[in-house]
């Protein structure tokens, strides 16, 4: 039964990416296709584009993703507490509590150091 | 459905892969045809609350608009520009509805239908729901353009950020539950639903998914009116359309989710011996749903980055924190009500630990607006000291930068369809 339940995921997993693949291809053999010099250009404002495009990014997004790592990680872990909290005794909740003011403690510093100021 | 083919005469593995492949292809097929109704609706809707009559020729009410704009846009040449990086590019469009049509696999529809019950259900959804995101930054890397990579950028700061409030207020309902198996967590609602018990981890839940499947007024990763669509700017023909069918079915999927883990998903009266009623129930509740997404979307202007951000970091993410170790507490001391009995009964005993819960809910949502309020009283007042000195010509914008920068007032139109 439990090894039945990720056949279908895994049968789930082989069609989805076909169903968008379908129309795709379909577009593709149906629509006419006369690129131009023109067309193929950047599309942007209009006038033709300046520089490259992967160039340098805002630190900002990077210290975002910095934070979110360290809540990412810990979630996974939290999981599983809440499954089994009904089914232990208070000293898992008190257990779970010191984790998540651990994690609490992240978000303060990152708070306090500025690092969610957006500027 | 694999019990379908043994009766056919199929060999038992060969079977189990046919059925399998069956129940996928028709439930992936219905769910990806959802859509072309779901996008009328939300025209139509759209359009009466911004006093328009919306689509009225094809069909009746203009149901079948959907069609010839299918047929539209299999007839548009789909253009790939000089300089895309091919392999994201061309990718980024299936694994976005990919990811999408996954998500569809553990909903449960009725006490008997559903794709396949997973003991981590719940974990399932989070897990494949945020593909799309890195399916938004292929489709910005690999474009080759500046606005779309804007756009993967704010889509990682976006999506990532409201993920933390998200899986938070998830928690809850598996807290109640004790399990990951949406099949249990709805049978867990047969006397009150779980929004009863939580109703502020259920609005943190559908704003924090609002923001995730990046609807107005979370709208900055395409954001037309600066980014001219973000990230599938340079996509067009059915590439393109297959970004807005993946939004649409996410958004619809959404409100499916929201009624499973907070409405009760197909409870209801005779629901546990007609599935059909199970999925008309879960319909209705789905439907209901989305109108308020719907309604979300039309009435608030889209939210300023910075903003955005504050409001996910400072508030969110904090009040979900709080909610998930009170609601914990309060479940952990409490001790389990005999559920033994008939609906009634249960319904008596399964009722205290609903009422504390609710208050907890109830107590947590009115201190933290206030708090909230006595930020924007403060706010507002430093605002309008900064005004009132702009006015009389005392320019304090160049010591006070950050003033200067929230003074400015964005307002963003709502998506133009």
């Amino acid at each position: 039964m439990e090894l039945g339940q990720w056949a279908f995921v895994a049968a789930f997993f082989v069609v989805a990416p076909l169903l968008p693949i379908a129309p795709i291809v379909l577009n593709r053999l149906l629509a006419p296709s006369r690129p131009s010099e023109t067309k193929l250009d950047v599309y942007e404002c209009g006038v033709e584009t300046v520089g490259d495009t992967w160039g340098q990014i805002k630190v900002q997004y990077y210290l975002y993703a910095i934070i979110f790592l360290v809540f990412d990680v810990e979630m996974v872990f939290l999981f599983p507490w809440a499954v089994a909290l009904g089914s232990l005794d208070f000293s898992a909740y008190l257990a779970g509590l010191v984790f998540v003011f651990l994690l609490v403690e992240g978000l303060v510093y990152a708070w306090r150091k500025g690092a969610l100021e957006w500027n | 459905m694999v019990g379908i083919f043994e009766d056919l005469g199929f060999e038992a593995g060969l079977a189990a892969v046919l059925g399998n492949l069956v129940g996928v292809v028709v439930l992936a097929t219905v769910f990806l045809l959802l859509p072309i109704f779901t996008i009328w609706v939300e025209r139509k809707v759209a359009a009466r609350f911004q006093n328009r009559i919306g689509p009225n020729r094809v069909g009746p009410y203009g149901i079948l608009q959907s069609f010839p704009d299918v047929v539209k846009l299999l007839g548009k040449e789909l253009i790939l520009p000089r300089n895309v990086d091919k392999i994201p590019y061309l990718l980024s469009p299936i694994i976005m509805v990919a990811a999408v049509v996954l998500i569809v696999a553990v909903i449960p529809l009725a006490p008997t239908i559903i794709g396949t019950d997973l003991s981590i259900g719940a974990l399932y959804f989070v897990s494949v729901g945020s593909l799309t995101t890195i399916a938004i930054v292929m489709a910005g890397w690999g474009s080759n353009n500046k606005y779309a990579l804007l756009g993967a950028f704010r889509t990682v700061a976006q999506l990532i950020s409201y993920e933390i409030p998200l899986v938070f207020s998830l928690l809850i309902p598996i807290l109640l539950v004790g399990s990951l198996s949406m099949q249990t967590i709805v049978e867990f609602q047969d006397t009150y639903w779980i929004i009863f018990y939580v109703p502020t981890a259920a609005v943190i839940f559908l704003v924090s998914n609002i923001a995730e499947i990046g609807r107005a007024p979370f709208d900055l990763i395409e954001a037309e009116s600066e980014l001219i669509a973000g990230y599938m700017i340079e996509y067009s023909g059915m590439a393109f359309a297959m970004f807005y069918l993946a939004e649409f079915l996410h958004a619809f999927l959404v409100a499916v989710i929201f009624s499973v883990l907070f409405l009760g998903g197909w409870q209801g009266p005779l629901a546990q011996d007609v599935p059909v009623l199970g999925i008309a129930y879960l319909t209705i509740k789905s439907f209901i749903v989305y109108f308020a997404m719907l309604w979300v979307r039309m009435t608030l202007p889209r939210f300023r980055i910075d903003h955005l951000m504050a409001f996910n970091w400072k508030f969110l993410v904090p009040v979900s924190i709080v909610h998930v170790l009170v609601t914990a507490g309060i479940w952990s001391a409490l001790p389990e009500p005999d559920l033994s009995g008939g609906w009634f009964a249960r319904l008596g005993e399964e009722f205290p630990r609903m009422a504390l819960n609710l208050v907890a809910s109830v107590v947590i949502a009115v201190v933290s607006l206030r708090l909230l309020r006595q930020y924007a009283e403060q706010e507002r007042q430093r605002l309008s000291e900064v005004t009132a000195m702009v006015e009389h010509k005392q320019y304090p914008l160049a010591t006070t930068g950050q003033g200067a920068q929230s003074n400015v007032i964005v307002v963003g139109t709502g998506s133009g369809d």
